[in-house]
């Protein structure tokens, strides 16, 4: 943990009083405004009283790489236009896969600020359009490309490596890793919006039944470690990665309408408040203080702790950023809620399950309910939000005493990091 | 204290390289070394930096080996059944970077040891687009 730092607050209380969400996925043809439009749709449907789309005063968008991915740029006034939002000001923000993240830390600042009381924060991201090689070149450009890309490091290859960095100083084994993706898909699997919603078990066993349908020989897998420990259903991304330590290429997007908290009740009976919020910048790999951890994550950690006033120990439901398997694990111990080395250990023990003491990414994290790059942050606090109102449907928790959350967004490869705490009421 | 005056960038870090010499710079105020030029000290942000060259010899510290490679490393035979391996190496005078790592089995990575010596790699650099590699010592 980060030993101290200053103590910041919000200008005035800010609330979130709606959210929605597209379906994950990969879907031909639908491009980011559709998107957007879906999430937008579901909110508005979903608002407890509704809102005029007039009253939304300003937007902030979270979005990677349009360009790249779509040939689009200046994203943020064409889905202003499509929510029909026009001319409010919509402003698009960019800090690779904390996007969302940080576009939802610029509302919250806006409504601070005075200068608005409704605002509607998201992201979005169109990413099935390349194909696989294409999109590991665009994700490579949120590394630096002058140092780490040309030396042949990709996404999951810096993540490979801090992998590598954890095994050689903890516990840590290859099927702590794959647990993890276990636990996510578990998760994910009741998740009807999520992009794989289906157990890990389920794959399995589908593709056994496939198998004996064609005639072919039928691999007997004993259970899911032994079928992700299978080569040929489990190839290597970036060794010590498998591709279910990965997590998927996606089209999706989120959004949330944040009001000044006085006038919450106007718009639901269970506004959720934003309690912290920190965000930081990190050092590339080869620069970084340490190995095993992402710096910019422990910083922004405390700043949120600092200002909501609490300790990772109040912390009752979290979701992380597990582009890969390991940055779960990664995480959970720059957040402080385990000790360095000890995240494996909470893994295998279950603490993290969605009946553990310490429920991890009960959306199904990045990992099976999808990472569409920009939209992943704000998608992140859309579950907490659901847990913290009692509305997770399968995945609520049993705990009846929800009241704190917290959401962990990292852009690259720690370059950035937003947290943010959240609480019922 | 470089030759010439050469600009603190990446440009220059190539040009030397191609040169057969890994520079980076020295801060003339606090000493700290970084192995990638940069026109301000990142420890102490003083202007006063100078080049500085390192041996070359380090320490493997991280690695990974790529299967699902960029577009750029599949042009070059890179891929699935192909593997590369890259890293990060600690040079002896302190400062990490990123680097290929050349002379190992990518296909085999449990057989590839995390602090084993490492040098330099100049053979066989692409003078067009040179990377920065090493094998083992
Ligand atoms: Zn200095």
């Amino acid at each position: 943990m980060v030993a101290s730092v200053k103590k910041r607050r919000l200008g005035r209380p800010v609330s979130i009083v709606g959210a929605g969400m597209s379906h994950f996925g990969a879907f031909r043809g639908k491009t980011s405004r559709d998107l957007f439009v879906e999430a937008f749709q579901d909110l508005m449907d979903n608002l407890d009283q509704g809102i005029d789309v007039e009253d939304i005063e300003c937007g902030y968008v979270g979005n990677y790489s349009s360009e790249l991915f779509e040939g689009q740029g200046h994203t943020a006034p064409i889905i202003a236009d499509w929510v029909g939002m026009t001319p409010a000001p919509v402003t698009r923000i960019e800090n690779a896969c904390a996007s969302s993240g940080s576009a939802l830390r610029e509302g919250v600042m806006a409504i601070a600020s005075g200068m608005y009381d409704v605002v509607l924060v998201g992201g979005v991201e169109k990413m099935t359009g390349l194909p696989t090689e294409g999109v590991t070149d665009v994700l490579a450009t949120a590394a630096d490309v002058l140092y780490e890309v040309p030396a042949g490091l990709t996404f999951p290859g810096i993540f490979g490596a801090l992998a590598k960095a954890h095994m050689d100083r903890y516990e840590t084994n290859l099927d702590h890793l794959l647990k993890v993706g276990i636990k996510n898909h578990n998760n994910g699997a009741l998740n009807p919006k999520a992009q794989f919603n289906v157990t890990i078990r389920q794959i399995m066993e589908r593709r056994q039944a496939r198998a004996e349908q064609r005639g072919e020989t039928v691999p007997d897998w004993k259970d899911e470690l032994d079928f992700l420990n299978d080569p040929a259903s489990n190839p290597w991304i970036a060794w010590p990665l498998r591709l279910f330590d990965c997590a998927p290429i996606t089209d999706g997007a989120s959004c949330l309408l944040l009001v000044s908290a006085d006038i919450a009740r106007n718009f639901t009976e269970k506004p959720v408040q934003i309690a912290g919020m920190g965000q930081a910048s990190g050092r590339p790999l080869h620069d970084a203080e340490e190995l095993t951890s992402l710096s910019a994550a422990k910083h922004a950690a405390a700043q949120a702790y600092q200002m909501a006033g609490i300790t990772p120990q109040d912390v009752q439901v979290a979701e992380v950023h597990d582009c890969f398997t390991i940055a779960e694990i990664i995480a959970t111990e720059d957040l402080g809620f385990f000790e360095p080395g000890e995240g494996p250990r909470a893994v295998d023990e279950g603490r993290t399950a969605l009946t553990g003491d310490r429920p991890i990414n009960t959306s199904g994290g990045l990992k099976s309910k999808g990472h569409p790059v920009g939209a992943s942050g704000v998608a992140q606090v859309i579950e907490v939000f659901h847990q913290l109102r009692g509305e997770a449907d399968a995945r609520q928790l049993s705990n009846p005493n929800l009241e704190v959350g917290l959401t962990h967004n990292v852009g690259g490869t720690g370059g950035t990091c937003v947290v943010t705490i959240l609480r019922r009421g | 204290m470089a030759d010439e005056p050469r600009e603190f960038n990446a440009a220059s870090f190539y040009t030397y390289l191609r040169e057969g010499r890994l520079m980076g710079i020295r801060c003339r105020d606090c000493a700290h070394l970084s192995a990638v030029p940069r026109p301000l000290c990142p420890a102490c942000h003083s202007r006063k930096v100078e080049w500085h060259q390192f041996s070359g010899k380090g320490q493997l510290s991280t690695f990974t080996c790529i299967s699902i490679v960029p577009v750029a490393m599949g042009e070059q035979g890179y891929g699935r059944d192909n593997p590369y391996c890259s890293g990060v190496v600690t040079l002896e005078e302190g400062p990490r970077i990123s680097a290929r790592l050349l002379g190992v089995d990518a296909s085999n990575p449990q057989n590839i040891q995390t602090g084993i010596a490492v040098v330099l790699e100049l053979e066989n650099l692409d003078q067009d687009q040179p990377t920065l590699a090493f094998h083992p010592a």
